[in-house]
């Protein structure tokens, strides 16, 4: 299996193999970059609706294809088939919102579970004609690649490209409406028409994606890679590159993964790869993830024990808190026997007269500016100037030394 | 006619009617507080929930299915709201995350395991079997009255029907506070109602309706009866105890016309095939869904120009 896997990873395990992972890869690329608008926009399960809405559309443009004596597979057909369903269900979901009172999770809910409802009834229709019977149109509710017609890859490998291509040139104004959609129009962009074009492109995924990881799951490359790239950065521009790429390797490991073994269908396999690169981003990315928040509310919980301590030890009142204990010890600010050290009466000191100095600074500086910012912990010197502290202590007095409360 | 009415089709519309109404109860107070979509991801989860049942029990009995459906929504539940907070995520992608995880594990632990033997694949759990709902012992309506016919009721109508009860129940008992809670949080919480626990008590009802729903009719139906009937009955009153009257008249309406339509429709066109009961039901809800955007009285958002065209 791992043989297999390697041999996938560096296409070597058929040239339709290699066209479905390299089609998979451009593919997660194009869904996680155009996912990452939809989710800054704050419409993430729009395109679950879009998805959905696909599967009438399949089923009609088989039927259509059959009665014009066609073949009915025809892959491009029943793409462009589930184009125009998801296209109008996207359309009504807005005028559902635009033109009624009920709020788009209600439009998205309905939209998505009638059109899919729908689908369901034609595709049973299928089942009963003639032709019908091999038709295999289920494969578009989970994907399936496995034996894929040739043409049918590079059909993928040719759309996923495109799609990539569309987000390149599209990148800037998209970025500029997710981001704020009023500085956009008042800075010339046309909003409506580049929603428009963000929604022509998750479409766009969502058909060329329906092969491969199908209707159900493809909701998970546009949003999966755009929730964990917004755990790596702030910054807008980079949450689409990283979402791009997240999507891109998910998509490109997913199908060789896939490849390798039977019975490891694509679509959920290519889903789950990219859910394993949003648990690890969850738990250790930098600043947002769950470890590193942990690490900064402990940092926060020294510090505050900490100047409380030595406060307590500046007044000579006894401590109890175990962690108060525990931080100052550590430090060497307080022996065994909880009695201060020479460091620690400095420290303490420092503290009082810290502490001392806000007092008086928060009634000359009623101003928010500074009053503001006094948290209990930031020292005096960050906010104000030499100048001003020496005209605090003027008021204050001198220096007193603290004694140990033994 | 009579004898093979009660004896195909009264179940299966029963079970409709039923299984409409459990989800119709609770989806009207979710579409009122945003969480709409929340149905959607638990019909979702039921899946992973019953496969893991079925590959600890080895058996696709119902008690088990249910408890691990049930157990999913809770876990699925739990995920949400952690990754909400944990990763500042808004509501909709972070329940787009969860639940697709969660159904992609179903389906893989289903290809990976061996279920030749028992009916459990994707298709079932997406459509349901309400034609198969058959109630083989009766003979006619005085079968209503047959004790030993009555006993031979399949277990799935049984099922829905005292979780219908429950949740009717459950919404009349705690009817002051959730529709205080619904409309007006602060409020609420400030006359001192748990509102963080009743809401999360209010989307375990939701699950404890999807999957015994689900278990008879498939998740097409549970997710457009959490939302279709309730959401046209929005449209119809102002007044919340009117919208629930609505929304379960439509859900009804939904399941008793989705399931001739989709038995006997065909026959009328000159095919012979039934269609699919549980996509026609979705349907036919989505119609009056639609119906009552087009005319209901109070389509409107207050203040919205009426009759504009944009």
């Amino acid at each position: 299996m791992l043989a297999g896997f390697i041999e996938a990873l560096f296409l070597q395990s058929g040239y339709n193999a290699a066209l479905v992972a390299i089609g998979a890869g451009l593919l997660g690329i194009a869904a996680g970059a155009g996912g990452t608008f939809l989710f800054l926009r704050k419409r993430a399960l729009v395109s679950d609706a879009v998805a959905h809405a696909t599967l009438p559309g399949i089923g009609l443009a088989f039927i259509i294809m059959v009665l014009l004596g066609g073949d009915g597979r025809n892959l491009t057909g029943l793409l462009i088939g589930s184009a125009i369903t998801a296209a109008i269900g996207l359309y009504l979901i807005d005028w559902i919102v635009r033109r009624t009172r009920l709020a788009e999770d209600a439009a998205i809910g309905a939209i998505l579970s009638v059109f899919f409802g729908l689908g369901i009834v034609i595709l049973t229709v299928i089942q009963t004609m003639n032709r019908g019977r091999q038709a295999g149109l289920e494969s578009f509710l989970l994907g399936s690649t496995a034996g894929m017609l040739f043409q049918d890859a590079v059909i993928i490998a040719a759309g996923g490209a495109l799609a990539v291509t569309l987000v390149i040139v599209l990148r800037r104004p998209m970025t500029t409406v997710a981001f704020d959609p009023d500085y956009a129009a008042a800075s010339g962009l046309n909003v409506r028409a580049l929603d428009l074009a963000m929604m022509g492109l998750v479409m766009a995924v969502t058909v060329i994606g329906l092969k491969v990881v199908g209707l159900i799951l493809i909701v998970a490359m546009l949003i999966i890679p755009a929730v964990t790239a917004r755990f790596w950065t702030d910054r807008t521009e980079r949450v689409v590159i990283i979402a791009g790429v997240l999507g891109g390797v998910a998509g490109y490991i997913g199908a060789a993964l896939s490849a390798s073994a039977p019975a490891l269908p694509t679509g959920p396999i290519i889903v789950l790869v990219s859910f394993a690169i949003f648990t690890v981003s969850l738990l250790f990315a930098p600043h947002r993830g769950v470890l590193a928040a942990l690490l900064t509310h402990r940092r926060f919980q020294v510090r505050v024990h900490h100047r409380q301590g030595l406060l307590a030890l500046a007044r000579n009142e006894p401590i109890h808190d175990p962690m108060t204990l525990e931080v100052l010890r550590r430090e060497g600010l307080i022996r065994k026997d909880r009695v201060a050290t020479d460091a620690g009466k400095a420290q303490a000191a420092k503290a009082l007269r810290d502490e001392k100095r806000w007092e008086i600074a928060r009634q000359i500086h009623q101003d928010e500016a500074v009053s503001d910012r006094y948290d209990g912990l930031t020292p005096i010197e960050d906010v104000l100037t030499r100048d001003e502290i020496d005209d605090i202590d003027r008021r204050i007095g001198p220096p007193v030394v603290v004694e140990s409360a033994g | 006619m009579s004898n093979a009415f009660v004896q195909l089709s009264l179940t299966p519309i029963l079970i409709g009617i039923l299984a409409s109404i459990a989800c119709a109860l609770p989806g009207n107070f979710l579409i009122l507080r945003r969480q709409a979509l929340i149905g959607d991801a638990i019909s979702h989860v039921v899946l992973p929930g019953i496969v893991v049942a079925f590959l600890i029990t080895g058996t696709v009995t119902s008690i088990p299915m249910l408890l691990g459906a049930a157990g999913a929504a809770i876990i699925a539940i739990i995920l949400i709201e952690a990754i909400k907070r944990l990763g500042r995520i808004e509501p909709g992608a972070a329940m787009g995350v969860v639940f697709t995880a969660m159904f992609a594990g179903g389906v893989l632990l289903l290809e990976q395991s061996d279920t030749s033997g028992v009916h459990l694949d994707v298709e079932h759990a997406l459509m349901g079997n309400l034609e198969s709902l058959i109630w083989f012992q009766a003979e006619g309506w005085h079968s209503l009255i047959d004790p030993a016919a009555l006993a031979a009721l399949p277990v799935e109508l049984v099922r829905i029907a005292v979780v219908c009860a429950f949740v009717l129940t459950l919404t009349v008992l705690f009817w002051r506070p959730l529709k205080l809670s619904t409309f007006d949080e602060g409020f609420a919480s400030a006359v001192g109602i748990p509102t963080g626990l009743l809401s999360f008590g209010l989307i375990v009802m939701a699950a404890v309706a999807a999957v015994a729903a689900f278990d008879a009719v498939g998740s097409i139906i549970v997710i457009a009866m959490f939302i279709c009937p309730p959401a046209a009955a929005r449209l119809m009153t102002n007044r919340l105890e009117h919208q629930i009257l609505w929304s379960v008249a439509f859900a009804t309406l939904s399941a008793v016309f989705g399931y001739v339509f989709a038995g006997y429709g065909p026959l009328w066109f000159g095919a012979d095939n039934a269609v699919s009961a549980a996509g026609m039901i979705a349907t036919v809800s989505g119609a009056i869904l639609a119906l009552a955007c087009l005319f209901g009285p109070h389509r409107t958002r207050l203040g919205m120009p009426k009759g504009v065209d944009e």
